[in-house]
């Protein structure tokens, strides 16, 4: 979060996040439910990886906030899980940035299976217990969008020289 | 902190960007407002202003559907207009009549109630709410409403629509409002069956649109196609509003209950409107003098089937 250079592009990253809500929320009919990828996760875990000066567990955190208000779940629930996933994001990225896309594709699926159990967990606690199929496949969806995911924000990044 | 920082992080391959104490402190912080926010009501003014926040993401997803809602009132053609008036006029008097009826029967319930010294049942005040167009947590059966405590609601109140029982408001934010279903995981509603008086509970599940009835015996007086309304018991919804319709009942002697599901009266996955229901007195406090003559747009609501 602290940089001694003064930021560059807070409002491409405040409108990547924002996109990510967004698509979080947007009706899909029931069935295509389960193939909604966790986008507010995918958004952490790119700047992450790739702008870790800035981006870390507060932004998680703060993410993961919006997320629970936006999505009446408990209020830090997902702010847990995201402060995981950027926390793991951050501990790996050097070594993530070099990997082949395959490889990425298999830390991100790694890293959102750490936050669903997060997610499980939580809810199981409080009785929301049922719908396996809603709960796992996303990890997958999630793990199969990364690349273009990265494609996007990579170009976006580049264009308006994010830093 | 800061100190800590400088000294690490302007090398190039620094591992370890992220403190492990900030990390420490924010799952921490994490766990501490899921605990403070299970103990409803201490985290009202942090949800109210965090929902404030999101609002504008609410208001954007939901623009196309309002969009698409302002240009079909538009452009409907003349035609459409006259026959869609046509069948709302012929709707209205079919209500007005049955409306008669229903006052009649009403005072006449006062009456009995009122020589049996029992507590009557006094009609709310109604008031309509749009849902926003939102896809909110897939494990939760929750909507948002374009009506908050600006507008009066307030958690716990009772949301229903043309049909019935819809659920209840379980936070109200000053702009919007969250209404639980009942068919949630973690709701349950006193019901009782119209056609016998038989009281049982009915909870919520995985499926919209779905309640199962886990407390009925073997032997309970109860068929497909049975009317369960709500029984009022407990105090938190009102009495006598239709909640489910019986779709499966299956004995089976050898387990201490019968399998029964119900299908939710109001439509719960298609709705586009809700009703807020507001009770005219606290339940607590109810006087047979100061019994009102029922104002028709209560009873509109009131749409009970009869025999």
């Amino acid at each position: 979060m602290r940089d001694l250079s003064p930021p560059h592009g807070v409002g491409v990253i405040a409108g990547s996040y924002l996109a990510a809500l967004i698509l979080t929320i947007w009706p899909l009919p029931h069935w295509a439910e389960m193939l909604r990828p966790t986008w507010v996760a995918l958004v952490t875990i790119y700047w992450c990886l790739w702008l870790p000066q800035r981006i870390g567990v507060i932004t998680g955190f703060v993410a993961g906030l919006l997320l629970d208000a936006l999505t009446g779940t408990l209020l830090g629930e997902h702010a847990l899980a995201l402060v995981l996933v950027a926390w793991t994001a951050l501990w790996m990225h050097l070594q993530v940035r070099v990997f082949p896309w395959w490889q990425q594709c298999f830390v991100v699926l790694c890293i959102m299976l750490i936050y669903s159990f997060v997610l499980f967990w939580v809810d199981g606690m409080l009785g929301y217990t049922l719908g396996p199929a809603l709960r796992w496949t996303p990890v997958i969806v999630t793990a199969l969008v990364w690349p273009w995911v990265t494609l996007v924000l990579a170009r976006m990044q580049q264009r308006y020289r994010v830093s | 902190m800061a100190v800590f920082r400088r000294q690490r992080s302007p090398q190039l391959f620094s591992s370890r960007p992220a403190g492990a104490l900030r990390t420490l402190l924010l799952i921490v912080a994490s766990v501490v407002l899921m605990v403070y926010d299970r103990q409803s009501g201490r985290l009202q003014q942090m949800h109210a202003a965090l929902s404030t926040i999101v609002w504008p993401v609410q208001a954007v997803v939901n623009a196309p559907h309002a969009m698409l809602l302002w240009a079909t009132d538009k452009l409907a053609t003349h035609m459409a207009l006259v026959n869609e008036n046509d069948a709302l006029k012929s709707d209205l008097k079919f209500s007005t009549a049955q409306l008669q009826q229903y006052a009649a029967l009403e005072q006449e319930n006062m009456r009995l109630r009122a020589l049996l010294q029992a507590a009557p049942r006094v009609p709310g005040r109604i008031s309509v709410a749009q849902l926003l167009a939102a896809d909110l947590d897939p494990f939760r059966h929750l909507v948002v409403i374009d009506k908050g405590s600006q507008d009066g609601v307030y958690a716990g109140q009772t949301v229903l629509d043309e049909n019935g029982i819809v659920g209840q408001v379980t936070r109200a934010d000053p702009l919007t409002s969250e209404v639980t279903l009942i068919s949630d995981p973690s709701q349950a509603i006193q019901v009782e069956v119209n056609r016998t008086g038989l009281r049982t509970l009915a909870v919520g599940g995985a499926d919209l649109d779905q309640l199962s009835l886990p407390y009925l015996t073997n032997a309970a007086d109860i068929k497909e196609g049975d009317l369960l309304v709500s029984s009022g018991l407990g105090g938190h919804y009102p009495p006598g509003y239709p909640v489910a319709v019986v779709t499966h009942f299956e004995r089976d002697p050898a387990e201490p209950f019968a399998h029964a599901t119900a299908h939710t009266a109001a439509d719960l996955s298609h709705g586009h409107s809700v009703l807020l229901y507001w009770p005219a007195v606290p339940t607590t406090e109810i006087s047979v003098s100061k019994m009102p003559a029922a104002s028709p747009t209560a009873s509109k609501a009131r749409r009970r089937k009869k025999p």
